[in-house]
């Protein structure tokens, strides 16, 4: 996994709230057998027509947003599937970061392993990003995993919380099953003793 | 020592390894695998030259794709894309060395249909698969939820997951159902109360008269869609309804081994003054049938409501409803049983269970489906469909003029054939009305099987209790 850098980029506003994972990847997509490509189907019902032109109200087809790196959403972010299809799609987009009030369980931790920072703020700080965002273009963004914080266009600095672990992970690119398999040991003994409490299992 | 949830108790049961962050290894007694989310999974295993650590823990079938027509064995059945999905699970499966049904088998089925059926599930163990309704499962007090594929990658190669504890959530319905109300209702009423993100960071127990009163196809029915509120799993404590309908599954434990996993079975309850970080209680007696009538599970009403007017809700969801509505071609202040509906979709994870079938039959027994519907039953493993058949169900089905399927997820979530067409609108059995769930630009009205099948006996959205 690539390292999570510090990001300074454009944000998009999607004001909407339970946007969900077959919004964001419909499942006629999900027949790959690849992790790469999905992209080009991002939010695929809200951007395209059906004869494949685009819709040029939805927030990634207007010009100002189209090489958008962070996205400010509404409430509960990423229902519905757990799907990573979802997570690969935005962030073979090129987004690398999500701000919401809340975002499903599944679709939150399936972020994390994909490169992409999902951050949960109040109400108030996603509505002063989601102004911030509405600016367009001129209105980038800076995130910054090291020192948990986000500062916008004119320099309003909102710190966030992150959870150590995915931090580290996150910021060092680490592949999360080599991280386990250090604790091959732990995993040997607790199957021993469990083959003598639960042998059914 | 102080008093445990039943979540506590399975929790406890499975860390592996705590870091000092709270950070564990959670160790995974059955992984549950299929066609769509485990390609890349399988995948990475063979390019990092690691193998599955515990394949006989792990069972495989294909499900989201299949065809459910005759003659479904024939490749050209399926697009290009799907085979090919369905063929590298035929391969993963085999070169990886785990348990697998193929589409051949008459044990295929879905996965969260086949696992319970085969008694790989069983009460206290730690479930997993690549696909969000693993909730399912909670149904026999395991803790069960879905996970992405790098997850599903991890779990082949480790048995483990990485994981933080979760919150603890009741949710206890008291005293008794009314006639025609069944445990779809159920589950869609506590989603309707407490919305989809309500159970975020939590997992949810179910508990209380109404439910210990459920069969275990109704306490799956009411797990599977703990999901949709949002929790990361949905549990129900075991008791002789659960010990009951485990004993004697293939793969269930047998004779002394039975004894000795029954008395730990036994354990699994949460202590008297165990704490509950939330707390939502609900009357049995206070619910209705109820339908969906916009684009998330939680727009829930009961049948002899009106379409909502977007103004009566608050913040972003006022939008949201208000693109629901115009989504789903409806009028605030239409009546719900006035809705006339194009199909019928009978099956799925949720509903696809014999008592299911049984449900349905009960309402359109001697009866036909109104002129025009389209109405298709898919049984929800190939054990279920032999079952019905072998009482009589099918041939009630086919003589109402019911479409009888072979198993599969079908029109759930539209990967195969089985799809909806532009504005087509559907009463379904299954977990989400989401825009293009079903079909691009479908429209999908969530009910209970009985309620679907007295949808397709009028043309439109019913009240089943005007029927029975």
């Amino acid at each position: 996994m690539e390292k999570f850098e510090k990001l300074h980029g454009i944000a998009a506003p999607m004001p909407l709230v339970n946007i969900d994972t077959d919004m964001i990847i419909p499942k006629v997509f999900l027949k790959s057998i690849q992790r790469t490509g999905f992209g080009a189907n991002l939010f695929d019902e809200m951007r395209f027509n059906r004869d494949g032109t685009e819709i040029p109200d939805f927030v990634l087809n207007k010009p100002q947003y189209r090489n958008a790196e962070i996205l400010i959403v509404g409430d509960n972010f990423g229902c519905g599937s757990s799907r990573e299809h979802a997570p690969w799609a935005i962030a073979d987009f090129g987004i690398k970061c999500i701000v919401s009030t809340s975002f499903a369980d599944i679709f939150f931790n399936n972020s994390f392993k994909n490169g992409i920072l999902p951050i949960v703020l109040p109400q108030e700080q996603v509505d002063i990003l989601m102004k911030d965002a509405e600016k367009g273009e001129n209105a980038r963004m800076t995130v910054d995993l090291e020192a948990q914080e986000i500062t916008t266009s004119d320099g309003e600095v909102i710190p966030f919380d992150v959870d150590p672990f995915k931090k580290h992970c996150l910021l060092n690119g680490l592949d999360d099953i080599g991280l386990t398999m250090e604790k091959a040991a732990s995993i040997d003994a607790f199957e021993a003793k469990a083959k003598i409490e639960r042998p059914w299992a | 020592m102080s008093p445990k949830t039943l979540y506590d108790k399975i929790w406890d049961a499975h860390v592996a390894h705590e870091a000092e962050d709270g950070t564990c290894l959670l160790y995974i007694d059955r992984h549950l695998v299929h066609e769509v989310t485990s390609p890349q999974a399988f995948e990475g295993l063979r390019m990092a030259g690691r193998k599955v650590r515990a394949p006989e823990k792990t069972i495989a079938v294909p499900d989201h794709n299949v065809p459910t027509t005759a003659g479904r064995e024939d490749p050209s059945q399926m697009t290009e894309e799907s085979r090919i999905q369905v063929e590298a699970l035929d391969k993963n499966a085999k070169e990886f060395g785990v348990h697998y049904y193929p589409v051949s088998d008459v044990r295929q089925g879905i996965v969260h249909i086949v696992g319970p059926e085969q008694g790989w599930t069983l009460p206290g163990m730690t479930v997993v698969c690549g696909d969000s309704h693993t909730a399912t499962h909670g149904a026999f007090g395991a803790l069960a939820h879905g996970i992405g594929t790098s997850e599903v990658e991890h779990v082949l190669a480790t048995q483990t997951l990485i994981q933080k504890k979760s919150k603890n959530m009741k949710v206890e319905i008291t005293g008794k159902l009314k006639p025609g109300v069944t445990a779809k209702d159920i589950t869609l009423a506590v989603i309707g109360k407490t919305g989809t993100a309500g159970g975020t960071g939590y997992v949810i127990e179910y508990c209380g008269e109404a439910i210990r009163d459920l069969s275990m196809e109704g306490r799956m029915t009411v797990c599977n869609m703990a999901i949709e509120g949002g929790a990361r799993a949905g549990l129900i404590a075991p008791d002789e309804t659960t010990f009951e309908y485990v004993k004697g599954r293939p793969h269930s434990p047998k004779g002394a081994a039975f004894e000795q996993a029954l008395e730990y079975w036994k354990t699994l309850y949460t202590d008297e003054g165990a704490h509950f970080d939330k707390v939502v209680t609900i009357a049995a007696e206070d619910i209705e049938p109820v339908v969906t009538w916009g684009t998330s599970p939680e727009d829930v009403l009961p049948i002899t409501g009106v379409v909502p007017n977007p103004e009566d809700f608050t913040g972003g969801k006022i939008e949201a409803a208000r693109r629901s509505i115009e989504y789903m071609g409806l009028t605030p202040g239409q009546k719900l049983n006035e809705i006339e509906i194009d199909t019928v979709f009978i099956g799925s994870c949720t509903n696809g269970r014999i008592e299911d079938m049984r449900a349905v039959a009960e309402v359109v027994k001697g009866k036909k489906i109104k002129d025009g519907i389209r109405a298709m039953i898919v049984p929800g493993s190939g054990l279920v469909r032999a079952q019905a058949e072998e009482e009589g169900l099918a041939d009630i089905f086919k003589d109402a003029g019911f479409e009888w399927r072979l198993a599969g997820c079908s029109m759930c979530l539209a990967m195969n054939p089985d799809q909806l067409s532009e504005n087509e609108r559907c009463a379904s059995t299954s977990n989400r009305n989401f825009e293009g769930r079903q079909g691009y630009k479908g429209r999908t009205h969530l009910v209970s099987p009985a309620m679907a099948a007295a949808a397709a006996l009028t043309g439109k959205l019913t009240d089943v209790r005007e029927l029975i």
